[in-house]
């Protein structure tokens, strides 16, 4: 048995509630993040928290179940989650240059 | 044929209104009257066909609907009435468009004037050519659409609009008669189509009350087309329209539609109980109160137009004593001589400036020797010189009114004296005397151009002779052309009554005797005393309510259209504050629930994200619920 193997084989052993805690508590640590923050920057990196959360989940379950369809989720999350931290991003940069502020709490001109 | 006859007209009307205003006025006017004559050779081809077969030509276009066993076809049918009708208005429909080339000739709205007359044409055309009651419908309706359009033809001047709507919703209650009418064929007789109407009559498939009912009906329809009373009100009225549309619509044409509806279900007429007398009695109150009336009227067109409704009563009495011959007869002569004389009214008119008030013409027949010859040929047709064609017709109608009843003769003797009464006036006082206009109207007064005057000599030819269609019996073998000529056409064929030749010559007597006092007290009055009408605060009380029309406009101001306004009134208050309570509640309602949810969406993000939240956990604490509880 190759160390590579005897490693994965750790991850066996944890049980999967392990797993979910884990990730439930990345998720709230995320949300707690995006309502109290108002740093643009904060929001956004919680919101890839929140995103990465889901994903152990799926991973893990995926792999408790022997169904690679969670992996294959995980996939497209990653991609929109880059596509997302882009464009966010890029508003940021022009949010900022408008503003010369990344405080969210000030970008409230449409009202109803 | 008859397809191209009614096409013609409608082909004019769509090339004068897209292409008419880039057009020069005298080669639109032209061409828009070439549709006209071309409808009018056509006509004639008609006229000889359905002579030498008296039943008919038919034609069938297209199918309107067809349900189950009821169908309804749009057909064309001409026999011998529609010939004669064809003729008079596609013959004199061309002579008025000839005339309107001048007298039109500085109008802006030219190319729109040419379209709406030749439109008018078309509906006309439609009207008598229609085989069926809906067909006919279809044409009735079109013509009193282009009667408001002409008569409402300048209608930057408020009153003129007026009359229009006036002239539009009167024929609007005539028409819901024939309306009523039309459905009750349909349900009764399961078909539109003149013949089938008219054998179902006869074969007593239809129940008596059925007829009489349908036929008053119509009769109502009549009535407002063909300005009878009470429905009369809207033809004097309708002179605001320009000279020559009084002349073609509300003169020789289409007033006679109503005269032409009656004579075309002459076999329902004749087997109804009742309606004949009614139509007898309105005709004869309508001749005598319009010529009552146009004793005292200045305005040279309401002269005109009161003795038009006058004559129209004329013929109602022909048919409603069952002279359906005689009325058509008067229909056609009258055409002639009332187009003439409105037609010399526009050239009067025209060379008065727009003055249509009598009391500031006089002595005109110095500087218009046309228009006063024509005028004065008119003048005596419609009065009944003798061998003039208003001689014949009026007296064919005087003799079958005395066959049928005595007293009904005398009264209508009387309207026909009130005939060369009113006209004598009218002629004495326009061309006799000391001009009384203004100096710069004076030097305006001219004799009218040749297209002008050529339609005015055409049609006092046709006023002279026109009595020959239709000879009366003592002048021997020519007699009664046009009356054995439609006859194959009216269903049920009366028996003739011989008279003696005595009596005949006793009532022709009366005709020129009426004709001789007439002319000889107007002569006298009028020339001898030169006589000027009054002015309006000069008139004794008889004359002013003679001049008022009788009040008869006020009367239905006050009994019909103040009531339908305070109504209106009364609704509109209750649509405002009653009805409109309901859209406005429960547009304060949403304004307020609206005013509140605005306030959530502040503008601030953190807000949003909050509320997402929650939002998030209320569905996913709800699906939880709902999963647990079907489970």
């Amino acid at each position: 048995m190759s160390l590579l193997e005897s490693t994965f084989h750790i991850f066996e052993h944890v049980g999967i509630s392990n797993y979910l805690f884990l990730s439930v508590l990345l998720f709230s640590i995320g949300l707690v993040g995006v309502l109290y923050r108002r740093n643009a920057i904060v929001l956004l990196m919680c919101i890839e928290l929140m995103l990465n959360a889901v994903n152990l989940m799926f991973v893990s379950f995926s792999s408790y179940m022997g169904d690679s369809n969670g992996q294959l989720f995980v996939f497209f999350i990653m991609v929109v989650a880059a596509a997302e931290a882009a464009v966010g991003l890029a508003i940021l940069v022009s949010i900022y240059r408008n503003t010369r502020s990344t405080d969210v709490s000030f970008l409230d001109n449409l009202k109803g | 044929m008859l397809a191209w006859i009614v096409l013609l007209p409608l082909l004019g009307f769509a090339f004068s209104i897209l292409l008419g205003k880039r057009l020069p006025k005298q080669l639109l006017g032209f061409i828009a009257s070439a549709v006209v004559l071309g409808s009018f050779i056509l006509s004639i081809n008609v006229f000889n066909s359905v002579g030498a077969n008296p039943t008919g030509i038919t034609e069938k276009l297209f199918t309107f609907l067809s349900i189950d066993k009821f169908d309804v076809s749009f057909t064309l049918f001409a026999d011998r009435i529609t010939a004669v009708m064809l003729l008079v208005i596609t013959g004199v429909g061309f002579l008025i468009h000839l005339y309107s080339i001048s007298y039109m000739s500085s109008d802006e709205g030219f190319y729109k004037f040419f379209a709406y007359m030749n439109l008018f044409v078309f509906n006309m055309l439609i009207l008598v050519l229609g085989s069926n009651l809906l067909v006919l419908f279809f044409g009735w309706e079109g013509v009193g659409l282009c009667s408001y359009l002409l008569i409402g033809f300048w209608y930057q001047n408020a009153s003129f609009g007026k009359a229009a709507r006036k002239a539009f919703i009167m024929n609007r209650i005539g028409d819901l008669g024939l309306l009523l009418a039309i459905f009750l064929c349909a349900i009764h007789v399961g078909s539109f189509e003149f013949t089938e109407i008219a054998e179902a009559a006869q074969s007593g498939l239809l129940p008596e009350h059925m007829i009489t009912t349908i036929c008053f009906l119509l009769f109502v329809g009549a009535m407002g087309k063909s300005a009878q009373i009470p429905l009369y009100t809207w033809l004097p009225d309708a002179m605001a329209g320009p000279t020559p549309v009084s002349a073609l619509i509300h003169a020789a044409t289409m007033v006679t539609a109503g005269v032409y509806l009656i004579v075309r279900n002459q076999a329902m007429f004749m087997l109804s109980s009742g309606v004949n007398d009614f139509i007898l009695i309105i005709g004869l109150v309508t001749s005598l109160v319009a010529a009552v009336i146009a004793l005292k009227q200045n305005d040279i067109k309401k002269v005109l137009a009161y003795s038009t409704v006058s004559q129209l009563g004329f013929m109602f009495i022909a048919l409603g004593v069952g002279a359906y011959s005689a009325a058509m007869f008067h229909l056609v002569t009258h055409a002639f001589f009332k187009a003439l004389l409105f037609l010399g009214a526009g050239s009067i008119i025209h060379a008065m400036g727009d003055e249509q008030d009598m009391r500031k013409m006089g002595g005109l027949r110095k500087v218009m020797p046309i228009t006063f010859i024509t005028f004065l040929i008119g003048t005596l047709a419609i009065t009944g010189f003798p061998f003039l064609s208003g001689f014949f017709s009026k007296d064919e109608i005087l003799f079958s009114a005395f066959l049928n009843n005595k007293l009904i003769w005398g009264m209508a003797v009387i309207s026909a004296a009130l005939t060369g009464f009113y006209m004598f006036r009218l002629l004495f006082v326009v061309f006799f005397g000391e001009f009384r206009g203004t100096k710069e109207q004076e030097s305006h007064l001219h004799e009218s151009p040749l297209l002008m005057t050529l339609p005015l000599m055409i049609l006092a030819v046709l006023s002279v002779f026109g009595g020959l269609l239709n000879l009366p019996e003592y002048l021997g073998s020519a007699a009664g052309k046009l009356h054995h000529w439609i006859a194959p056409n009216l269903p049920i064929s009366k028996n003739p009554v011989h008279v003696s030749h005595s009596t005949e010559f006793m009532l022709l007597g009366v005709a020129i005797a009426i004709f001789i006092i007439a002319f000889v007290f107007q002569y006298r009055k009028y020339v001898s005393k030169a006589v000027i009408p009054e002015s309006d605060e000069d008139m004794g009380k008889p004359a002013t309510i003679l001049a008022n029309k009788l009040y008869v406009d006020e009367a239905y101001d006050k009994l019909f259209v103040e009531p339908t306004e305070s109504l209106g009134d009364a609704s509109s208050w209750f649509d405002r504050n009653v009805i409109g309570l309901i859209p406005k509640s429960i547009k304060g309602w949403n304004s307020a629930l609206a005013r509140l949810m605005a306030r959530i969406q502040n503008g601030n993000i953190e807000y949003y994200l909050v509320y997402m939240t929650i939002a998030v956990f209320l569905i996913l604490f709800l699906s939880a619920l709902t999963i647990k509880l079907w489970n």
